[in-house]
């Protein structure tokens, strides 16, 4: 915890106190302005599917659908420009919503295929 | 003050994972006084949980929080002369996304006291967000904490997508991310690399730079053409080329 918080404040102090000239390299500017959407990316995807997995249980099939449906709400409601919360809060409860016709489905003795 | 109320709901998000994770609501708490990074923070835990070694934790979290070292560069720029090193150091804790869009909005160069003033109210909202959150989630059930857990990277979607939107670059520059961070986990032998996040580093920081590279060839290419186009013709056309380019 020491670490994290230690290295995130010298990332963002070390530049401020000592640095004085200006970036004037492309390459580098573009390697910053792409970075920020590479690390979420790489952050989300794939580890998103198994968001809905609940602390110290193995991933089930109920979880993952569950998660893989959230992520579908997400993409489509992010592609309409929707905001941060909303996104968050409709694939949450279409999350709550998979976890629970599953479990429902399975209490009433489940689908025979 | 808008600001804060739009850190609120991402650090509440954030205090539902760490307690789901099984932090304690003021380790949580803590967590966000000390470091005000939702992507940083979310990565930070996760290292914890995995009991990672301490040198990846300190990669991980570089990586991810590297852009505000590009925004504390940046601020160099723009902070009033002759600030003493401490009010500095100071001012660097609040260094975030969008302080840094107001502060370089800002006309004038960057005083102590509008940034000390425009720093506070965030760093509450922050706070007090992933508290409320950890202390909320204690209310539900494991499966439910389990599907709120979903909150924080359907926020990070909603970065993610409107800004793809607008540029394919970084809708490209995305997908290879997503791309090689799958290969990291799923594909076997590479897959010890995604243990301690090395696997989300290195697909974050070779697709950014191929991305960089990309456009700088690109770049490289254009202005040797527009050379040799721009030789034979009159200025007007030039302009013209230059402002379509």
């Amino acid at each position: 915890m020491a670490i994290m918080a230690g290295v995130t404040f010298l990332i963002r102090v070390l530049p401020l106190a000592f640095f004085k000239k200006r970036i004037e390299n492309n390459w580098i500017q573009d390697f910053f302005y792409y970075i920020p959407f590479c690390v979420l990316a790489a952050m989300t995807f794939p580890s998103v599917f198994t968001a809905t997995v609940p602390n110290g249980e193995i991933a089930s099939a109920r979880h993952i659908i569950a998660a893989v449906v959230a992520t579908q709400v997400a993409l489509i409601l992010s592609w309409r420009n929707r905001g941060l919360v909303v996104v968050a809060i409709v694939s949450v409860i279409a999350a709550i919503i998979v976890e629970g016709v599953w479990a429902f489905v399975e209490q009433s003795g489940g689908i025979h295929l | 003050m808008p600001i804060c109320l739009g850190y609120f709901p991402v650090s509440f998000a954030f205090g539902i994972q760490a307690v789901k994770m099984g932090f304690a609501p003021l380790t949580a708490t803590l967590i966000s006084m000390t470091n005000m990074a939702s992507a940083g923070q979310l990565n930070g835990v996760t290292r914890m949980v995995e009991g990672a070694a301490f040198i990846s934790m300190a990669a991980t979290t570089f990586v991810v929080n590297m852009r505000y070292m590009l925004m504390s560069f940046s601020l160099t720029q723009k902070i009033v002369p002759g600030m003493p090193w401490y009010k500095r150091c100071i001012m660097a804790l609040g260094i975030c996304d969008e302080m840094f869009v107001i502060a370089s909005m800002e006309e004038k160069d960057v005083t102590f006291g509008f940034y000390a003033g425009l720093m506070t109210m965030p760093m509450v909202g922050w706070t007090t967000g992933t508290l409320a959150g950890a202390l909320a989630s204690g209310l539900f059930s494991p499966a439910l904490q389990g599907c709120l857990g979903m909150a924080l990277y359907c926020m990070f979607i909603a970065i993610i997508i409107p800004e793809a939107r607008k540029s394919r670059k970084v809708a490209a520059v995305s997908v290879l991310a997503i791309v090689l961070s799958c290969i990291f986990t799923y594909v076997p032998i590479i897959n010890v690399l995604s243990k301690g996040g090395w696997g989300m580093i290195i697909a974050a920081i070779t697709a950014a730079a191929m991305g960089a590279t990309i456009k700088e060839v690109k770049r490289r290419r254009r202005s040797a053409q527009n050379a040799i186009d721009t030789s034979g013709r009159n200025k007007q056309e030039y302009t013209h080329t230059v402002a379509h380019s």
